[in-house]
């Protein structure tokens, strides 16, 4: 039986083509990409080997430093309040509406579906669209305060690219952890009910500890998708104002495209790569370490 | 079904102590209260920013600074989606992104489940490496191949059509769904791959007549899931799109806005509605197969 589907014929048949595809359009790239990131230049001009040069521009590049920031400054809120926000409606969903949240559930999602850059219009038109800067405005007009420009500053950029974020994703994580939450065994949390626990006791000493799996894939994937934000700070308010806003992923698409810095961009996609990387690592490590005490 | 059970299992609970009735009953639609009011905060906050927009969409350019921008247009008037259509080529992106994503899904697709049944229906030496390698490539942002394939694909002299942004999408979608796909093929029993071959089945056979029709939903959940991450992307758009006329309708939405900005809100209003009504319908009808896929697509921690 092994020796039938041991086939070599078959496998190679099966696999050349996705491994065609994904060896000369993914891993050659990134190995190429990596080795750009020593050399300085670009297709026309000409490469030149300059080491650890990038590296150590990057780290005395204010503009990178700065994208640098942007980028972990919105990973680690936006991970913190989709995870947060996340969990509190699946709680709700699972131990509050019951069998009545599906309308909930499906609303909520919608705005996930939707692309970002159309997410980004109707957000920035949300603030900012006729004399009244749009109907944020309006209510705080109503409450006697003046209109704010929400997108000439950096901070007031920041908060609507994270509110639109957190508006856009929190419906997905609330699914992705209600999933989680209906596979704690039913008899857990009866018995644990039957004990006296109830309200807030019964879900930080029973249901958060068996649903921490879930949370972890959850806080992986929101560092994963967070760090590599383009599109809604692009399309929000081109990475401004100035450059206030632009992530490590604008700063090198605008560095390899319309600076033609091939060498320098490919520099600042490995920083990128690595800080995913290094994310991964911690946040697996630190939840490891709190299982083994 | 696990909800189904919870609630069975629940409600003896919390009706154990039948006394006082009525006083009962309103305690307990006092304690609903805030429930429904927290719900109903949720559904404005979801909802109205999409209202609103589409609402905007009628508006003429006057309305916008004469009227408080919560107010209902005051006639429905399509003048702003003709002109998105006529002047901002929205018609021909639309055509664009659909020429890009739908090959491209079909391509991820076919060759996800392919690998997917290579790397876990069949044994040989090597296929754990092979699928580690293939899920590596999950977490590489695009960022790190864009530089490399702009050159590659300028010097084949292909990157005055959509075929740069097929291919990228391509590669970029195979790891999540080869991983997908070795995960779906795993939970089904293998003896039934098995009995085909005591049949006197070959494996690559059995791949076509047992494998493909068997993952029909996974293929079909997988496939809507990158649809949306194609058809949503903009990055790969952006770098890959040479020429206006290869925009997709992510890159026609932010040149619109570009082109506009503070001037002419009612067209890009429209073009964004257009976007929102869209995956609605789609939403829908689909939601439950969406939400599944997207779910799945992501516990891969």
């Amino acid at each position: 039986m092994s020796r039938v589907f041991g086939d070599r014929k078959t496998v190679l048949i099966l696999l050349v083509p996705v491994l065609a595809v994904y060896g000369l359009l993914k891993v050659v790239p990134v190995l190429w990409s990596l080795g750009l990131s020593f050399f300085n230049g670009n297709t026309l001009r000409g490469f030149e080997f300059v080491g650890f040069d990038n590296f150590t521009t990057f780290f005395t590049d204010a503009p990178a430093l700065n994208a640098l920031w942007v980028t972990v400054y919105f990973a680690i809120i936006m991970t913190a309040a989709q995870v947060v926000m996340g969990y509190l409606l699946a709680l709700m969903y699972v131990f509050v509406l019951r069998k009545g949240s599906a309308f909930l559930r499906t609303a909520v999602f919608f705005p996930m579906v939707l692309p970002t850059v159309a997410v980004a219009m109707l957000f920035k038109s949300f603030v900012a669209v006729g004399d009244n800067q749009g109907p944020v405005n309006d209510v705080i007009n109503l409450f006697g305060g003046e209109s704010v420009e929400f997108l000439a500053t950096t901070s007031g950029t920041m908060t609507v690219a994270i509110l639109m974020t957190l508006w856009s994703s929190m419906g997905f994580y609330a699914v992705l952890l209600y999933t989680g939450l209906l596979d704690i065994p039913d008899e857990v949390i009866e018995s644990a009910r039957i004990d006296g626990a109830s309200g807030l006791r019964l879900v930080r000493h029973i249901v958060l500890p068996l649903s921490a799996p879930i949370l972890l894939s959850s806080i992986i994937f929101s560092f994963n998708s967070t760090l590599k934000v383009f599109d809604s700070l692009l399309a929000l308010n081109n990475g401004g104002p100035g450059t206030s806003t632009s992530p490590l992923t604008l700063y090198m698409y605008r560095t390899a495209f319309e600076y033609a810095e091939y060498g320098y961009g490919s520099t600042i996609a490995l920083v990128l790569t690595l800080l995913c990387l290094v994310f991964t690592v911690t946040v697996f490590r630190s939840s490891a370490k709190r299982t083994e005490d | 079904m696990s909800a189904t059970q919870n609630l069975i299992q629940a409600e003896p609970v919390s009706r154990k102590l039948p006394r006082r009735g009525a006083s009962r009953r309103a305690k307990r639609i006092l304690r609903r209260i805030p429930v429904w009011l927290s719900v109903t905060v949720l559904l404005v906050v979801v909802l109205y920013p999409m209202l609103w927009m589409i609402l905007g969409s009628f508006k003429t350019q006057g309305e916008f600074f004469a009227n408080p921008t919560w107010a209902l247009p005051e006639s429905l008037n399509f003048a702003n989606y003709i002109e998105a259509f006529t002047r901002g080529n929205i018609a021909l992106n639309y055509r664009n992104s659909l020429l890009v994503t739908i090959p491209s899904v079909v391509l991820i697709i076919f060759l996800g489940v392919a690998a997917g049944y290579a790397l876990e229906i069949m044994v040989w030496k090597g296929r754990r490496p092979t699928l580690l390698l293939i899920m590596a490539g999950i977490m590489v942002p695009g960022q790190m191949i864009l530089v490399p394939l702009f050159t590659a694909y300028f010097k084949l002299g292909i990157t005055d059509s959509l075929l740069p942004m097929i291919l990228t999408y391509t590669a970029m979608g195979i790891p999540l769904t080869t991983f997908l796909m070795a995960a779906y093929f795993r939970s089904v029993p293998r003896e039934l791959f098995e009995a085909a071959t005591m049949d006197g089945s070959s494996p690559l056979r059995s791949f076509f007549v047992i494998g493909i029709p068997m993952m029909k939903n996974a293929m079909l959940t997988i496939g809507l899931v990158q649809f949306f991450s194609v058809f949503n992307d903009l990055l790969i758009a952006l770098t890959f799109t040479t020429r206006p006329d290869l925009a997709t309708i992510q890159v026609g939405l932010l040149s619109l806005s570009d082109q506009y900005g503070g001037t002419n809100y009612g067209a890009l209003f429209a073009a964004v509605s257009i976007n929102i009504v869209a995956l609605l319908i789609v939403f829908i009808f689909l939601n439950k197969k969406i939400m599944a896929g997207m779910a799945a697509g992501s516990v891969k921690g």
